[in-house]
């Protein structure tokens, strides 16, 4: 398939499609809805079923069950109805059910407002809801990396039976770019009958059960544990970074999503002035990049972090990098993302120090 | 002369378990009848249930058949998801009265709304049982609970609501229908309309409920035999027996 | 009247007694042993069950199995 110029939520969607999935579960919310729209004009087509969830709280549920039958579903959403997810996102963990959700985030808190915003980072990465679960969190920054993190985001959640969340923001989701949508070699993929439910009699009669119910304290204790030895693997496995001119950089940027894309920008306006700048931008926002952290050159006086939210992602990099280096930070919110000047100016200004 | 078996232990019935339920609990009855149907009709393979939030919600351990938890209140979401994906599988909910009538009444009326083919267990027992006794939707107007010690007052806390009547005046097609396990009569009318709500699944029919009028001895403070007689001299009066909705 | 015959699985009676209340020919008792559970398990003092099955369909626990003579 050649590359074809496709907005940021219609690549997702479509990228969802030639991943195999062919359930998607959701309900409108600005500025995500070319989604849904998207996928109940086009999951038809492919013999899949689209159901508009009377809210974010059965958009998650129907999540949780469709993911229960081991075959490939999404919902998609923003900020304010991923924190009404976050319940079920919890139980989906707590169970291990595979499912993939979309966040195209927005400013907050609250309603806030419907432009592009990176506040949502502590709520995914950290939890949001309750329990010691861990969800894989992806942040594509170019409209290709959208279509191939979401098709990746499918074979992780089925790898290791977890949910995984393709967190992009409102400009991701919003502009234009050419895109290629291959299908994926996975998209085929056949449940895992060792465990998904509506497979008894392929079992011998053996029921799956799917519960994150543990009354008796040891039999829970296990269970987290076996949930972290997992996490431990994802951890082990599955970090991804991109590490951009850091070699010989004075001052480093950290930047995720579309943040990063801007960074980029000033990065290479200030190495062609001959400013020692690079950027390290976290791909998985959970599992942290940490290994990347550890491989910043000698040269690194300082750290930038720039993001549309108030410094979520500081006390990361902080962790990341052992505190061997002052961090500075620079952020809009409401829906302003920083610009490539300010960018520039913040990272001129650590420079001369 | 010989002897024939009139009754024995369910086939779906997990072998050699004692359920935690309260001596003389409605639960065990209404689980019994889910395992008899799930026997006769002979779809054990073939169904996935939903366990609530509440008593129940360890209900996968007495019945052998594939299962999901689902968040309080959101069981026939995740039912609706699992048929979505799996139309040829038989998928019950069994939810009790705060689980499906007051933080779940979402779900269940856009679930019965949509018509989607599922089967729903209902059990009203006026109480949230496994929280220890708290008012509930459900909880009859007077009536006594550990959040309304002097007895439910509808200026504060509204109507015990009626879920059957209620979801009966929705448009979609659907069987809807309440029934009671105070006596032996009883039980056997509610075996059949949970039987006739599975098996309207398998004609793909649609929506069917069984609102299954229960006792909580526990905390009504009964013995088993008296919290039936109270269900019947007090719930029947509220919640009448009957079907208020069917298929053509 | 057809000649009938109860089994109670002891360790599953919860001693409830829903059973002896169903049984229409009043031929069940709670007994004085205790199960490993620590309740005193149902069972038939007398002659006359008829193996209408009534206390098993009211048993929450399923521990009544009945039997039924038959020509
Ligand atoms: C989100 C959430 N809120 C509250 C609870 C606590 N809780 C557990 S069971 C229950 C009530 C159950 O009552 P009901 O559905 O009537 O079932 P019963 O126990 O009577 O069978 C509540 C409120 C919970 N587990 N989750
Ligand atoms: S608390 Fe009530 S509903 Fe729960 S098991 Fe005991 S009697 Fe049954
Ligand atoms: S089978 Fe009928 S008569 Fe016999 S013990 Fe049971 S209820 Fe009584
Ligand atoms: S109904 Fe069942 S549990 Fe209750 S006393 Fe009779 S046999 Fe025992």
């Amino acid at each position: 398939m050649a590359r074809v110029l496709m907005k940021g939520t219609e690549a997702i969607a479509e990228a969802a499609i030639q991943a195999g999935c062919k359930y998607f579960f959701g309900y409108p919310i600005t500025p995500q809805n070319e989604i849904p729209e998207y996928m109940s004009a086009r999951l038809p087509e492919v013999g899949g079923r689209y159901v508009q969830a009377e809210s974010e709280v059965a958009s998650i549920n129907m999540l949780m069950g469709g993911g229960s039958t081991g075959y490939r579903v999404m919902t998609s959403s923003s900020s304010p109805g991923i924190s009404l997810m976050s319940e079920g996102i919890s139980y989906i963990a707590g169970c291990e059910i595979p499912a993939v959700i979309v966040n195209v985030m927005r400013a907050g808190p609250g309603l806030g407002g419907i432009l592009p915003g990176q506040a949502d980072y502590l709520q995914v990465t950290k939890g949001g809801g309750n329990g010691d679960y861990n969800m894989i969190v992806l942040a594509p920054s170019t409209l290709q990396e959208c279509v191939d993190l979401t098709q990746a985001a499918f074979d992780l959640a089925q790898k290791y039976r977890n949910p995984v969340m393709v967190a992009a923001d409102g400009f991701m989701g919003q502009m234009m770019e050419a895109v290629e949508v291959k299908p994926s070699p996975t998209r085929d993929q056949k449940p895992d009958t060792t465990w998904a439910l509506g497979f008894m009699r392929e079992r011998g009669g053996r029921k799956s059960l799917l519960h994150s119910l543990y009354l008796a304290p040891e039999p829970l204790e296990d269970h987290n544990q076996k949930l972290q030895k997992k996490y431990q693997a994802i951890r082990d496995a599955e970090q991804r970074c991109e590490c951009y001119r850091m070699e010989d950089a004075e001052v480093l940027i950290a930047a995720y999503g579309t943040t990063a894309r801007i960074c980029r920008s000033a990065v290479n306006n200030l190495r062609n002035k001959g400013k020692k700048v690079g950027m390290i931008r976290p791909i998985t926002l959970w599992p942290y990049p940490r290994e990347a952290f550890k491989t910043i050159p000698g040269t690194v006086k300082r750290i930038l972090v720039a993001e549309m939210n108030a410094g979520q992602m500081v006390d990361d990099v902080k962790v990341a990098t052992g505190c061997a280096y002052p961090v500075s930070f620079y952020g809009r919110t409401g829906g302003i993302s920083p610009s490539v000047r300010e960018i520039e100016e913040q990272c001129e200004k650590l420079l001369s120090l | 002369m010989s002897e024939i078996t009139v009754y024995e232990r369910p086939k779906t019935w997990t072998p050699d378990v004692s359920s935690h339920y309260c001596p003389g609990c409605g639960h065990g009855i209404a689980h019994r009848l889910v395992c008899e149907s799930i026997d006769e009709l002979g779809i054990q393979n073939d169904t996935i249930g939903l366990a609530p939030v509440g008593c129940a919600a360890m209900i996968y351990d007495y019945i052998e058949t594939d299962f999901c938890e689902a968040p309080h209140g959101r069981a026939p979401a995740v039912a609706t998801g699992i048929k979505t994906v799996r139309p040829d599988k038989i998928v019950f909910t069994y939810q009790g009265d705060g689980d499906l009538a007051s933080i779940g009444m979402g779900e269940i009326v856009h679930a019965a709304n949509r018509g989607m083919n599922l089967t729903v267990i209902f059990i009203n027992n006026a109480i949230y049982g496994m929280t220890g006794g708290q008012m509930a939707p459900t909880t009859l107007i007077g009536q006594k609970a550990t959040t309304c010690p002097l007895g439910r007052d509808v200026a504060v806390s509204g109507y015990p609501i009626r879920v059957s009547e209620m979801l009966a005046t929705l448009p979609a097609p659907g069987y809807i229908t309440r029934v009671t396990l105070s006596q032996p009569k009883y039980i056997i009318k509610a075996k059949q309309a949970i039987k006739k709500a599975f098996q309207n699944q398998m004609e793909g029919k649609g929506f069917s409920l069984v609102e299954v009028l229960s006792t909580c001895p526990t905390n009504w403070g009964l013995r088993p035999v008296e919290a039936f007689q109270w269900l019947m001299d007090e719930m029947v009066p509220y919640y009448p027996l009957g079907t208020f909705k069917d298929f053509e | 009247m057809a000649k009938g015959r109860i089994t109670v699985l002891e360790q599953y009676c919860k001693s409830c007694g829903l059973c002896v209340a169903a049984c229409p020919k009043k031929v069940l008792r709670i007994s004085e042993r205790t199960n490993a559970k620590g309740y005193r398990p149902v069972e038939q003092f007398t002659e006359g069950c008829i193996g209408c099955a009534m206390c098993a369909v009211s048993c929450p626990d399923a521990a009544i199995q009945v039997f039924k003579e038959q020509e």
